[in-house]
């Protein structure tokens, strides 16, 4: 095995507030390998966000706890001072986020955007790093590039604003890109076109991505490993494979059982029952329990551990490798 | 924008006819009495009266009478508050000579106080919202809890009280107008005035700026900036000020147009002979030509400034268009 890009060991955001203390992510570890497309996948509030928001140091010690280890090319990032974070942030490790339309500032040219990011890490000229944003709008497939540099965010649709900070994000040839929610607030058709071209320019920049998405149809064909997070912490974590055809924890099951089918015959929505719990009062045990349909006295009282059952696919469950099967094949696979 | 202008203008005249008819309905129609009586004084007899109804058109029909106004309030010159309408009838002083003296004096107060509320306001306020919930920003907001509180007549009587009648470091108020201003400013006239003004304002500053500041902190476009690997003073001081101080420019203009048609308590405690003192002045004494004058004047400043604060805001934020 190589050595990992990323690799994120323990790690707990903790966030005090008035209301008590908010374990937003609560014991995560994970890696991924230069060139891997990583799937995080959970509901809202599943703490995905911020654990990409600390790998890329976003959240910080003045806001929230912070334990754990995130080794990025063998520096821990957590250790590092402010301003040696800042040459790794925008440059090595960068970001897309879920609304387009908010995420540019109003106020400024999309091509002096770009170009401030460039000069920010490479020392060039304006002319020159204007001429680099002008290259990567033309990457993201922006028409007329020249010109639409030079308009204003409101001058620009959904799909393109959210084309232009890609353009942004991959103009300094990171080794990582995360994703977060990049579709979300996209109509569907504009969706596919950013994910192909997510995993069209991963290709041509030979970067790592993690894609950040409460929607496990939309990673399904992008990913090679998938992540699926409840409550703070990994529930399931494993091939893309191994969690569409081979899932083994109660509420991948039910995330792939509320995916509507086209064609069947069931007109209703078969949601997860519940809600997730309170971060800051999350049940004892393993925190699916109150919606779990198959839980049993172990739930409630151990923290189930993620184990690797054979090498590579781990959930974070108590049921027995055979009732897990059973279930899978009598229960999920059959119903599809 | 040609068309956007045109069309502003016609719309600023409309509101200021409307304006004119109203002052002249409030202060000609609704006070009660006869004005020839109240000018003629005492000791009077009818044939004063009439001479007087005469003069000032007083025996001809209401519309007429507002014609007669109405007409010297055309920004022409020789028609411009022409001096056989617009004079003073208590004291015979043409409208536009006091107009004319007791601008600057406005004027000069006004910018005075704007620079220092702005230098003490957009400062604090940038300071209470990045340091947000620190010992600064708790000491920024008493600091405009005080200054909104606190009523300008009172805060300048405490100041002249202890600056000027305690420690004598300020002079006494009050002054005659001589041409330019530089003696009256450099002997501290204005000081306590300014100090009085900016105050009050800075502390209304304070609070938009941390609120503009805090809100704009908080929006996804910083995160990104962040996300860039920008420093954290880049971040503040470009991203998130540009976006914080775009609204106050409308603010600003139009508290200083506010101010400039007159700023009538700071005037009247400072004895400022300002555009504002002398409408408190000729309303006592129902003097109707100067308060007409004064408000058109006001009322143009405000006008102006909306105008001039929508194009500036235009050009500021490349969203907002013309239309």
């Amino acid at each position: 095995m190589p050595e990992p890009l990323l690799e994120v060991k323990d790690l707990r955001v903790h966030f005090p507030t008035d209301d008590g203390l908010v374990k937003a992510v609560d014991g995560v570890s994970f890696s991924i390998q230069p060139g891997e497309t990583l799937g995080i996948v959970g509901e809202s509030g599943s703490g995905k966000s911020v654990s990409s928001l600390t790998v890329m140091g976003l959240v910080t010690r003045k806001q929230a706890d912070i334990t754990g280890e995130v080794i990025f090319q063998g520096q821990d990032l957590l250790q590092l001072p402010v301003e040696e974070m800042r040459t790794i942030r925008g440059a090595k490790i960068s970001m897309i986020f879920q609304d387009p339309m908010t995420s540019l500032h109003p106020y400024y040219r999309v091509g002096d955007q770009i170009s401030e990011a460039i000069r920010e890490h490479r020392d060039i000229s304006k002319k020159e790093a204007f001429d680099q944003a002008v290259d990567m709008l033309d990457k993201v497939r922006i028409s007329q590039p020249k010109q639409r540099a030079r308009q204003y965010p409101h001058e620009f649709s959904g799909g393109m604003r959210q084309r232009a900070m890609i353009a942004m994000a991959l103009s300094l040839n990171p080794d990582l890109l995360i994703a977060d929610e990049p579709t979300t607030a996209l109509d569907v058709t504009v969706q596919a076109q950013i994910l192909d071209l997510i995993d069209k320019l991963k290709a041509e920049f030979n970067a790592a991505v993690i894609i950040i998405t409460h929607d496990l149809g939309v990673v399904a064909e992008h990913c090679d490993n998938i992540e699926v997070m409840y409550a703070g912490k990994i529930a399931e974590y494993g091939r893309t494979d191994d969690i569409y055809y081979g899932p083994h924890h109660p509420y991948t099951w039910g995330l792939l059982n509320s995916i509507p089918h086209l064609g069947t015959e069931t007109e209703r929505l078969n949601p997860i029952r519940g809600l997730p719990p309170s971060l800051i009062n999350v049940p004892p045990g393993c925190s699916f329990n109150p919606r779990c349909p198959y839980v049993f006295d172990r739930c409630v009282r151990d923290v189930p551990e993620l184990i690797p059952e054979d090498g590579h696919h781990a959930a974070a469950c108590h049921l027995s490798r055979e009732d897990k099967e059973r279930i899978l094949h009598e229960e999920v696979l059959a119903n599809r | 924008m040609g068309r956007y202008l045109i069309r502003r203008t016609l719309f600023m005249v409309l509101v200021l006819w409307i304006i004119s008819i109203l002052t002249f309905l409030i202060f000609m129609k609704l006070p009660p009495g006869d004005p020839a009586r109240r000018l003629a004084g005492k000791a009077t007899n009818e044939q004063i009266l009439a001479q007087i109804r005469e003069n000032l058109g007083l025996n001809k029909p209401l519309p007429v009478q507002y014609a007669r106004f109405a007409k010297g309030l055309i920004p022409w010159p020789g028609m411009w508050l022409n001096e056989n309408v617009y004079y003073s009838w208590s004291n015979r002083v043409a409208v536009k000579d006091e107009i004319r003296k007791r601008l600057p004096v406005t004027a000069v107060l006004t910018l005075g106080a704007a620079f220092l509320w702005l230098l003490m306001g957009i400062p604090i306020g940038i300071i209470s919202a990045v340091k947000r919930r620190s010992l600064a920003d708790r000491a920024g907001m008493v600091f405009a809890l005080i200054g909104v509180s606190a009523p300008t007549f009172w805060l300048g009587l405490v100041f002249l009280f202890i600056f000027y009648y305690k420690l004598g470091w300020a002079p006494a108020p009050g002054f005659e107008i001589r041409a330019p201003l530089w003696q009256e400013v450099r002997d501290g006239k204005f000081t306590l005035a300014w100090i009085t003004l900016a105050i009050t304002s800075a502390a209304f500053y304070v609070r938009i700026v941390r609120g503009n500041m805090l809100e704009t902190l908080s929006e996804d476009y910083i995160r990104t900036a962040r996300a860039k690997g920008l420093s954290e003073r880049r971040v503040t001081y470009k991203h998130a000020l540009r976006a914080s101080l775009t609204p106050v420019v409308t603010i600003l203009g139009l508290d200083i147009a506010g101010l400039l048609g007159g700023a009538v308590i700071t005037e009247t405690v400072f004895e400022l002979p300002g555009l504002g003192a002398y409408a408190i002045e000729r309303l006592n004494a129902l003097d109707f030509p100067p308060v007409m004058g004064v408000t058109i004047v006001a009322a143009v400043f405000i006008v102006v400034a909306n105008l001039i604060v929508d194009i500036i805001y235009a050009s500021l934020d490349p969203r907002v268009r013309f239309t």
